[in-house]
Formats: structure tokens, C-alpha cells, sequence
């Protein structure tokens, strides 16, 4: 029950650590210039950390607004878009050189967005205000709001763009909304507290978390119904300990990440068949994830242990874990 | 789709020092948590077409009768009865609304008899029994290993009911009360509490001190005046309760915020209940869509009723005795100290029901159903 209170390490050790680790790594392991970099938002320390996904040695800890939860990469990795919840705002990092670029009119309490495909517009769940915002990255302009349900939370979009999809964890529905009409067209319920919506790559389905639930339903989104109802179950651990967060799926549409909380598990699921293939332990409270560009590694943010997990998507396997700053919350790789 | 409520609340009674502009309890104490509660159902009902309304709210002085408010929440036509009243005229509205097709939630009253002996078929608790509360308390004070307890206990009937329970608590996780003393000194020993209280807590060896003033008439004076330097648990100190400002995680700080900018002040226990209260209908008519007291009632019986409480995990309602299952936190004023159930007390089919009382135990016989 109170696994959110465990496992808090000391503010101190955690500056050092990083600190210390920047120092290593530029001294010691200089990145190459192909590596990538992992953004990682510490939602408690108001911070975003930026690793080299190469040696996964900290480059930079950026001071962000207050509490920095959700983050994305424009389509190019160019930019990086970050919700500062308690500053009601989204600010645009240059991920070359980290400065800020500008912020983005978010609407109160903004939690979790995401980009339409073409980097233009953002799409903003406002979790206070049972609201989803639209703002025109260009311009900087609001260019509509949605009315949803309470505590908006979970967005995913199509691969074209066309359909948007909200959850709202207090209402326990996922909202299908027409980007073009910026309208509703379907409510459908799930189970209790969705937090995350993921399209599948074919654009077919949306597969949405449901925290308490326990449970992720994939909805068909031709027919709006809930075609598959997945639950977990993990020997020696709690029921109550499996919720549901995080969803990634693979490129080629094979295989889906499910992140399970206070379980400290990643579910991995075959998309076809819907068979749970394997659980990975990794650290404290596991919430949102991120794939590399390139798609072989999954990274993993564990918001009680401080750090990130590095898994191999081929292998299946947990390679490695990094320390961040507290609270890891969102996570992005950009090439 | 209609779904009607009643809000009912009796004014507890005051302690004469409570004259403060801080510590007085707010007139819409509880009020404001069902006023928040019809606000989310409703925006999860617009997109179902279903409307939540209070249609009957009453707010009844301390020591009058509050039978003829509650007559006349039934006669406004409310099929969903919120009520924060004493245990006695609980039972009375419970056996008056007999027969009729309306769901009561108690969401004040703690008394643990009605849970058992006292329990009504047609009344469902999101109140927390007293059992629940010193049950959290004792699993915590066990981990800790504290067992050695010092129980203060208040001069009113409720305190000696607190008592009981954690007794009752001491028995079932094996702590061991050293001694009870009865506070007699008065409503008002914040002169004399320097003199008193050393002597009050003296002559015995204990780890806490366990504090039964559910009125707070003298448990916030005993912490730091006490002879041997030992914390103050119950009713004051680190206090057991279902709700609080402290409580942040879990998704929290959105209820708390949101509950804020509606009122302008913190969540408190009674808010919470009431909102849960509400929340339980909004949530069983969105997956039935129906406004069918008995059909409702059914489903919140149900394997797949399950109620987000923002304390993790999910809540659902103990079908032996109509008791809400939820965590219970542990605070102090200004920081959580831990929620129960604490990790590693283990039950074979909920770990909730390892708070409070379970089904073996229970001493409630439905009659009529």
C-alpha cells in the first residue's frame, strides 16, 4: 500500500551521483557523435536529465519548470516539448544545446500531450480542468478546447493524424475525438483509472491502461468496442500491486510494453495473440516508457528507485539501470 | 437518466476551546466532498445522458431531532441518502426507510455496532469503522514494534467506544495495553497542563501513547508535556483517518486541488466519505445505466464493482456488513507517516480486510433481504 513512500533516496546522494557521472563521462567516455540522447523529466526535483544513450552516463540535468511530468520529441528530435504541471505550461527545449526555446500556452495542470504527426498541433490533457487544449506549436496560439471527462490523462493518435484519443482516469472512459472537427465521436468506458492511450502501428486498434482496473483494453477503432481485455497476473505478487500504466508497441506492430506500477514489471505482450510472453522486473513504481529511434532498446522510468531501466527489445532482457533525478516521470529518446 | 440525492448532516457537538479561527471545523464540512462528488458524476454522466442532482440537503443543529429533515429527504423524492448523523438516529432512519426503494450511506458515523449487531441491510458504510482506524493504527505500531501502550481515554461515551476498539486492536495484532487511564480533568486543561499531565503519564513503562478523545477535548495537549518523552497516537498525534491534506500520492493532489479551488479550504474525512458516497453511485449507473436502486445495489455487490479512492488499489464494499474496504492513512497534521494495511500482514483473499472486521468475525445478521 504505501510502496510510493519506500524507496525515496536522499536528495544528496542522488546530486552526487549524477554529478559525479557527468564529470566521468566527460572526462572519461566521450560520446561518439552517432549517439543518441534519453531525456528523462524528475518530476520531483523539477529537473530534466539528459543521458547518452551510448554509455548512458548523464550529460546534462536541466533546470525544467515545476513538476515536469509528460515530455515528447518534435518529429525531427530537434525539440523537446515538456508539461511543467505546477507552472501551467509547455516549454520547448532545443535538444542540441538545452535552452529554452519558448513555452506554449497549456491550459491549467497540463499532464501528459502528444504531438500530431506532422509536429503540428499539440494536443494537451489538462488533468485539473477536465479539458483537452489544443495549441498551434507555430504560433504559440490556444486553437480550441475539448471538453472530456475528470482528470483527463492519456493521449494517443493515429498514425494519419485523424483520430485522437483521451482517457480520463476519474470518468474511466476514453474519449475518441476528430482532429479535423475537434468533436467527441465516441465515449468508451473502460475499466477504473485509464491512464495511457496507444495506438497500435495499423492504426486499428487503441490500447488503453487502466490503473486500478488492472487491465488493459485494446478498443477497435472502427467499431469503438472493446475487442480484448487483458489482465496480469504475476506469481508472489499482489493483485492490488498490478496497475497498469505505460504502453509502447513495437514498430512493426509484433510486440506491446506494458508498464505495471508499484509491480515494478514490464509486461511484454504478443499484439497477435494477446499472450503475456514474459514479465521483466525493473525498478520502484514503473510508469512510462520510450523506445529509441532506432527501436531496439526500451527505457523504462521508475518513479521510486530514481532511475531508468535499459531494456533490450530484442532480447527481451533488462540490461541496465540508470540513476536520474527524483520522481522519474516522462522519457523520450531522440536520435 | 435521473439519479436523485439527499444530503443530510448533523452538527457535531463543539468543545468549549475550539474558539479558533483555524480549528473550527468548516460549515460545509462534508457538504462541499458530496458537492464535488455530484460535479464528477456528472461529467462522466453528460457523456452517458445521465444527470446527478442533489434534490434534498438538510443541516440539522447538534441535539435536535433529525428525523423530520430526514422525512423530508425521503418525501423530495431522493433515492440516494447521504447521512452524517449519530449512531441511534441512523438506525431509526435505516428501519424508517425500510421497504422503501432508497440507498442510505452512512458517512459519518464510526460506531462499530453498526457494523455488527446494529448493521441495516439498506445501509452502506464509507464511513470507517472505529475497528479500521485502530486496526491501521496497531498494524503500524506492531511494525514499528511499539507494543508497550499507554491508553488515555476521554471522558465521553464515543471515547470509551474508541477505547474498545483499540483494545480490541491491542488483542488481535499483540500489543499490550500496560495501562488505561480516564481523562477527568476537565474540557479545558490548556492552564494546567503542565502540572497535570507529567503526573497523568507517570509510574508505568510504554512506548506510545494511545489517545481516545474523538472530540479532541485534552489528546493535543498530552504530546510534549508527557513524563517519559514518548509520541502521542489516535485521536491526536499521528491520527487515523481516511483523508487528509497530506495525502498526495496515489494521483491525489488532483482530488486535492480540485476539492480546493471548489471551496477555498482542504479535504477533510468527512468531504472524502461523502464524495466516495457519491462517487459509488457515479460509478455503478456509468457501467450499469441504470438508475435502479436494486440493480445498483447489485452490481456494487458484484465481482466487478471496483471504486478509485486515490489511496491505491481499488475499493469495493464487504458484502457481511456493507463496509467500504479502504486504506487508512496515518498522519500527522502536516505529513504523512504510512497508509494501512501495512505490507506483510497477509490475507487469503484481500489484504483490506485485514483492517477492520472481516467475515469470520463479523457479528452482522441481515434480516429481511
Amino acid at each position: 500500500m504505501n510502496s510510493r513512500l519506500a524507496g525515496r533516496a536522499p536528495l544528496a546522494f542522488v546530486r552526487t551521483v549524477t554529478a559525479g557521472a557527468a564529470l566521468a563521462a566527460l572526462a572519461a567516455f566521450p560520446a561518439p557523435a552517432w549517439a543518441g540522447k534519453v531525456f528523462v523529466t524528475n518530476e520531483r526535483d523539477h529537473t530534466m536529465t539528459v543521458l547518452d544513450s551510448d554509455s548512458l552516463s548523464t550529460i546534462e540535468t536541466i533546470k525544467t519548470g515545476r513538476r515536469p511530468r509528460g515530455l515528447t520529441a518534435s518529429p525531427d528530435g530537434k525539440l523537446i516539448y515538456v508539461c511543467a504541471s505546477d507552472d501551467d505550461r509547455v516549454e520547448v527545449y532545443d535538444a542540441n544545446d538545452y535552452h529554452l526555446v519558448k513555452t506554449l500556452p497549456s491550459g491549467p495542470d497540463p499532464e501528459l500531450f502528444i504531438l500530431h504527426p506532422s509536429g503540428n498541433p499539440l494536443y494537451i490533457a489538462n488533468e485539473d480542468d477536465a479539458l483537452v487544449t489544443i495549441v498551434n506549436t507555430e504560433t504559440g496560439k490556444v486553437e480550441g478546447e475539448i471538453p472530456v471527462g475528470v482528470e483527463p490523462e492519456g493521449m494517443g493518435i493515429s498514425p494519419d493524424g485523424k483520430l485522437l484519443v483521451n482517457t480520463s482516469e476519474t470518468t474511466s472512459m476514453a474519449h475518441f475525438i476528430d482532429t479535423q472537427t475537434k468533436q467527441i465521436v465516441e465515449n468508451v468506458l473502460v475499466d477504473s483509472r485509464p491512464r495511457v492511450a496507444m495506438f497500435t502501428p495499423d492504426g486499428k486498434f487503441t490500447w488503453v491502461s487502466a490503473e486500478v482496473g488492472g487491465t488493459v483494453s485494446v478498443i477497435d477503432n472502427a467499431t469503438h468496442q472493446v475487442v480484448k481485455k487483458l489482465s496480469f497476473a504475476i506469481p508472489g505478487v499482489n493483485d492490488e500491486a498490478i496497475q497498469p500504466v505505460g504502453i509502447r508497441i513495437t514498430a512493426d506492430g509484433k510486440t506491446a510494453f506494458v508498464a505495471l506500477g508499484p509491480a515494478n514489471r514490464v509486461a511484454v505482450v504478443d499484439v497477435q495473440s494477446y499472450e503475456i510472453k514474459k514479465y521483466l522486473l525493473v525498478g520502484q513504481r514503473v510508469w512510462q516508457m520510450a523506445f529509441s529511434p532506432d527501436g531496439k532498446t526500451l527505457y523504462t522510468t521508475n518513479g521510486n528507485s530514481n532511475d531508468v531501466s535499459v531494456i533490450d527489445v530484442d532480447d527481451l532482457k533488462v540490461k541496465k539501470s540508470v540513476a536520474v533525478g527524483r520522481g522519474p516521470w516522462g522519457v523520450v529518446a531522440v536520435p | 437518466m435521473e439519479f436523485t440525492f439527499g444530503v443530510l448532516r448533523q452538527f457535531p457537538e463543539n468543545p468549549p476551546w475550539w474558539n479558533n479561527i483555524v480549528t473550527v471545523p468548516p460549515e460545509d464540512d462534508g457538504i462541499a466532498g458530496a458537492a464535488l462528488g455530484v460535479v464528477d458524476d456528472n461529467t462522466t454522466g453528460r457523456f452517458l445522458k445521465q444527470d446527478f442532482k442533489i434534490v434534498a440537503q438538510e443541516l440539522v443543529p447538534n441535539g435536535a431531532d433529525p428525523m423530520p429533515a430526514f422525512n423530508r429527504i425521503l418525501e423530495s423524492g431522493a433515492k440516494f441518502v447521504l447521512v452524517a448523523v449519530p449512531a441511534d438516529a441512523l438506525v431509526k432512519m435505516a428501519d424508517a426507510a425500510k421497504g422503501k426503494d432508497v440507498i442510505l450511506f452512512n458517512v459519518g458515523a464510526t460506531d462499530d455496532r453498526l457494523r455488527g449487531a446494529d448493521c441495516r441491510a439498506n445501509v452502506l458504510h464509507t464511513a470507517p469503522s472505529r475497528a479500521m482506524l485502530t486496526d491501521a493504527l496497531a498494524q503500524y505500531l506492531v511494525t514499528k514494534r511499539w507494543p508497550k501502550w499507554l491508553l488515555l481515554v476521554g471522558r465521553r461515551p464515543d471515547d470509551k467506544l474508541y477505547a474498545e476498539a483499540v483494545k480490541r486492536s491491542a488483542k488481535k495484532f499483540g500489543a499490550k495495553i500496560v495501562d488505561e487511564r480516564t481523562w477527568d480533568f476537565g474540557p479545558d486543561a490548556r492552564e494546567t497542563g503542565n502540572d497535570i499531565i507529567p503526573v497523568f503519564t507517570q509510574g508505568v513503562s510504554y512506548d506510545v501513547i494511545v489517545i481516545a478523545d474523538e472530540l479532541g477535548e485534552f489528546g493535543p495537549l498530552i504530546g510534549y508535556r508527557s513524563w517519559d518523552p514518548r509520541p502521542t497516537v489516535g485521536t491526536a498525534g499521528l491520527k487515523a483517518t481516511t483523508w487528509s491534506i497530506t495525502v498526495t500520492g496515489w494521483g491525489a493532489e488532483q482530488i486535492q486541488n480540485r476539492f480546493f479551488r471548489q471551496s477555498k479550504r482542504g479535504m477533510r474525512p468527512l468531504d472524502f466519505q461523502m464524495w466516495l458516497a457519491m462517487r459509488t453511485i457515479g460509478e455503478s449507473a456509468a457501467r450499469i445505466r441504470s438508475n435502479d436502486p436494486a440493480k445498483l445495489r447489485e452490481f456494487i455487490f458484484g465481482p466487478s464493482f471496483e471504486l478509485a479512492g486515490f489511496k491505491g488499489g481499488s475499493f469495493s464494499y464487504r458484502p457481511w456488513d456493507n463496509q467500504l474496504r479502504q486504506p487508512i492513512v496515518l498522519t500527522t497534521d502536516e505529513a504523512l507517516v504510512a497508509a494501512s494495511p501495512q505490507p506483510g500482514f497477509l490475507h487469503q483473499t484481500n489484504p483490506l480486510d485485514t483492517i477492520g472486521f472481516d467475515k469470520p468475525e463479523s457479528q452482522c445478521h441481515f434480516t429481511g433481504q
